[in-house]
């Protein structure tokens, strides 16, 4: 009865959602205000829908009600509850159930946080989410029912794949949803304003908010997809350049492009046609994104579901969305308007130069990802593009962007004297050059790229003082409380997240240039010395866990006979379906990682024998996630600002008043 | 001319589109070899163990064995590796590891941590002898026969279901040959 509600709910929501898309739209081409007005209930509406259906399939999934094919195949009733529900989304149906329900949550967003806008504006950017909404409403209805029942039921599931159930299972997916699908506001805004023609900067400013929020999310869903990565694949590394990790860090770079050209359009109405296509363009990736990982065109370790018919589906929605808002912008583009000018040396150019290189970036990464596709389609063979080729490209184009990075803050709007910018940047250029010189030595060896590193992540750090120290020196107010209130928030979020890149090249540089990988063979008892510690293995204990049976190794870590940690790295064999996985044990810190997981056994004796252990040193790259915190919460900072949030109270008071006035 | 320019992002996303859409009806992983039913080309490489020795293609002539192409900086050889190293606890068959465009160093220590399962390994640390086995990416397996004739060829990690199903088989009925 649930499933069937749940799957009733998501076909009412598809008809609302047509509602959603096309009356106000309309409405809006005539001047209707009755027409227009309904774009807020049928949002709203819409949601509460898809959010039924989501609880109907969790329902199913946490009560194991294995006559859903959904759960039978992807969850098992020793599963424990957190894995239950988390394998909700576990599945294509699933996470797309989750897209949608995350493309309403924001749709409900706009709905409720969008009273000041024109009444226009408002439906129009509605009516284009629930143009969104319907392509992906339909997709599940018409091929990837998550509701779908199973006859004969099954007395089992088949159980979540095992490298799925982990805590970051659990929070990994929704927020990398919620930056996916957070761009399909700034993606209505863009849209929205193109069909109006009308582009300013209080377009600027509503759109701002709404990307900031959906690029912090994205952040800290790619970092949690990274520590996932990291501690559970049993090899210690936290990137691998792999095609879904790229889908992810396509839209990422085009939203961190966005944020700065909006932020341009706003303050000084430039770059307009450029901002609207990169509005487009973020979006656009994340659907490509979804495509890549959905259709099995790629190959990649988390190539789910290979469907050809699906794909085509996705692909054709994709020709849809993105063909037409391109064509749209060809259409348009022209009508927007350019902005101010500016001197070659200025803010604006600054940005335009960081823009320019995120872009290229992106291109490269794209080119990377979809190149194998391309040589395959032209039957030139098959290859397999792999982080050789992005390191290479990637890097070099980050260091100019890092440099600018220092700069353009504190650079003036319209025109800034070069003479001015080195006066006030040359102790960040001392200090950069200082650590960039002396601090590899400090980590035992000099090494060319680890100095530039630092060099770089120094730049980017004492620029960034600089600027906090020299508008606080500047601040007519008098105390340091009045002068610091004197800032705007958006202004310390942008300082926040550029120190986060700056963590985040010490962490890559650090790890990259010192980590130390060690695969041995230990004995019961026997240590080994791997960067200054002794790692004393101290055997195997079999242990039980809810759904799986463990194998647990001791490693006990200690530095000149002091003890530093006690490592219990696993080999976890799943009941259900079999699978063996590696969990690593890591003992975590401001300098650095330990980080121990199991290999096989080497001798004939099994268990009790010898075994291969991976011992791994990896040098502050806990840094690398600290950094993308930082930008996160940059993001967060930012839109608290005064203006924004000013907005905010009225349209909350303004919800709650219409709330009280609907209940008496 | 402004039209162009707007239009730009159009046109790159219908190339782009139009190859999605050929890729769609691809399988990244079946590709046909050239090489199936030919002689398996020649070589004569240095052991990853024993650099001072050389293995060549000559020295397994008479057996049915499997040459398994990795490297330490392949994930997916991680993948298939356990079915490896059960394959030769079994013993049925020789399997040949050839370390691809791999530092030796990294591969003997990647063969520690990982357990090997092979009977020799060789190391192309230029991957020449990789392009002349057609290998496009890593993990690849080739059977070859008793004659030098390779018989099969596993594009990507191997399944248990591609080694009960279709290498094994294969194997067996070469070696009763």
């Amino acid at each position: 009865m649930i499933p069937e509600l749940g799957h009733f709910a998501l076909i009412v929501a598809l008809l609302v959602a047509i509602v959603q898309g096309v009356v106000p739209m309309i409405g809006a081409a005539r001047r209707d205000s009755a027409l227009m007005a309904v774009a807020v209930p049928a949002a709203r509406a819409q949601f509460a829908l898809v959010a039924l259906a989501f609880g109907c399939l969790a329902w199913s999934f946490v009560t194991s009600d294995f006559s859903v094919q959904n759960v039978a195949v992807n969850s098992n009733s020793h599963l424990p509850l957190q894995y239950r529900f988390a394998a909700t989304w576990g599945s294509h149906e699933g996470s797309l159930l989750l897209w949608a329900l995350m493309l309403g949550g924001w749709g409900f967003a706009v709905s409720v946080f969008s009273r000041n806008l024109p009444q226009v504006l408002r439906a129009r950017v509605l009516a284009v989410m629930g143009l969104v909404a319907i392509g992906f409403l339909l997709f599940m209805l018409a091929a990837s029912d998550p509701f779908l029942r199973l006859v004969p039921v099954p007395p089992e599931g088949r159980d979540l794949n095992a490298l799925l159930q982990d805590p970051g299972m659990v929070v990994h997916p929704p927020m990398l949803y919620m930056g996916y699908v957070g761009f399909s506001v700034a993606f209505a805004f863009a849209i929205a304003a193109l069909i109006g023609g009308k582009l300013d900067a209080s377009w600027a400013r509503w759109s701002r908010p709404w990307t900031t929020v959906a690029w912090s999310f994205l952040t800290i869903g790619i970092a949690l997809g990274s520590i996932w990565s990291y501690y559970t694949l049993g090899w210690g590394g936290w990137w691998f350049w792999d095609p879904v990790e790229n889908a992810s860090f396509m839209p990422w770079l085009a939203g961190t492009a966005l944020i700065h050209s909006l932020a341009v359009t706003e303050k000084r109405g430039a770059f307009r046609s450029w901002t609207v296509l990169l509005a487009i363009l973020a979006f656009s990736l994340s659907l490509i994104g979804t495509f890549l990982v959905r259709s099995g065109v790629l190959t990649s370790v988390h190539a789910f579901a290979t469907d050809p018919a699906r794909g085509t589906f996705i692909l054709g929605f994709l020709a849809i969305v993105i063909g037409g808002s391109l064509t749209l912008y060809a259409f348009r583009a022209g009508a927007v308007g350019a902005g101010g000018d500016f001197a070659p040396v200025s803010r604006e150019s600054m940005l335009l130069g960081n823009n320019i290189l995120l872009v290229i970036a992106l291109a490269s990464v794209l080119l990377g990802t979809l190149y194998p596709l391309f040589i395959d389609a032209l039957k030139l063979g098959k290859i397999s593009v792999g982080p050789p080729y992005f390191d290479s490209v990637f890097y070099p184009l980050m260091a100019p962007m890092i440099f600018l990075m220092g700069v353009g803050p504190i650079a003036s709007w319209r025109k800034a004297r070069i003479p001015d910018l080195w006066t006030r940047l040359r102790w960040a250029a001392y200090v950069a050059a200082a650590t960039g010189v002396l601090a590899p030595f400090a980590m035992g060896r000099w090494k060319p790229l680890v100095a530039l590193g630092l060099l770089l992540a120094a730049w980017v750090a004492a620029a960034t003082a600089s600027a906090l120290l020299q508008r606080l020196r500047a601040a007519p107010q008098r105390g340091i409380v009045a002068k610091m209130r004197a800032n705007s928030p958006a202004w310390y979020g942008m300082l926040l997240a550029h120190l986060g890149v700056a963590a985040f090249i010490v962490g890559v540089t650090l790890v990259k240039g010192y980590e130390v990988e060690r695969d041995v063979r230990l004995d019961v008892g026997q240590g080994v010395e791997v960067g200054g510690d002794t790692y004393t293995f101290r055997g195997i204990v079999p242990q039980a866990g809810p759904n799986y049976d463990a194998l647990v190794g001791t490693v006990e870590v200690t530095r000149e006979g002091r003890h530093v940690a006690t490592l219990k790295p696993q080999k976890r064999t799943y009941r259900a379906s079999g699978e063996v996985m590696t969990e690593a044990s890591i003992q975590s810190g401001i300098l650095g990682d330990h980080y121990v997981s199991l290999g096989e056994p080497v001798t004939a004796q099994g268990t009790s024998g010898a075994w291969a252990v991976r011992i791994y040193v990896k040098p502050f790259v806990d840094w690398i996630w600290f950094g993308c915190l930082l930008m996160a919460l940059g993001g967060f900072t930012a839109i608290a600002d005064r203006r924004y949030r000013l907005a905010l109270r009225h349209k909350f008071a303004g919800v709650l008043g219409a709330a009280a006035r609907g209940a008496t | 001319m402004k039209f162009l320019r707007w239009s730009l992002p159009l046109a790159i996303f219908i190339v782009v589109a139009g190859f999605l859409y050929v890729g769609l009806y691809r399988d990244p992983h079946e590709v046909p070899s050239p090489l199936i039913g030919k002689p398996a080309p020649a070589f004569a490489l240095a052991e990853l163990h024993h650099p001072d020795r050389t293995l060549a293609t000559a020295d397994m002539r008479g057996q049915v064995w499997l040459l398994n192409v990795w490297a330490s900086w392949c994930v997916s050889c991680r993948e298939e590796h356990p079915l490896l190293v059960a394959l030769s606890k079994a013993g049925v068959v020789p399997i040949i590891g050839l370390d691809y465009k791999d530092k030796s160093e990294d591969g003997l220590a990647w063969l520690v941590g990982n357990g090997d399962p092979y009977t020799k390994s060789v190391v192309d640390l230029d991957g020449r002898v990789g392009i002349n086995w057609g290998v496009y990416g890593v993990p690849e397996t080739f059977v070859v026969d008793k004659a030098g004739i390779i018989r099969y060829k596993q594009i990507g990690p191997l399944t248990q279901d591609a080694l009960s199903r279709k290498i094994l088989p294969l194997v067996r009925e070469l070696q009763k040959s």
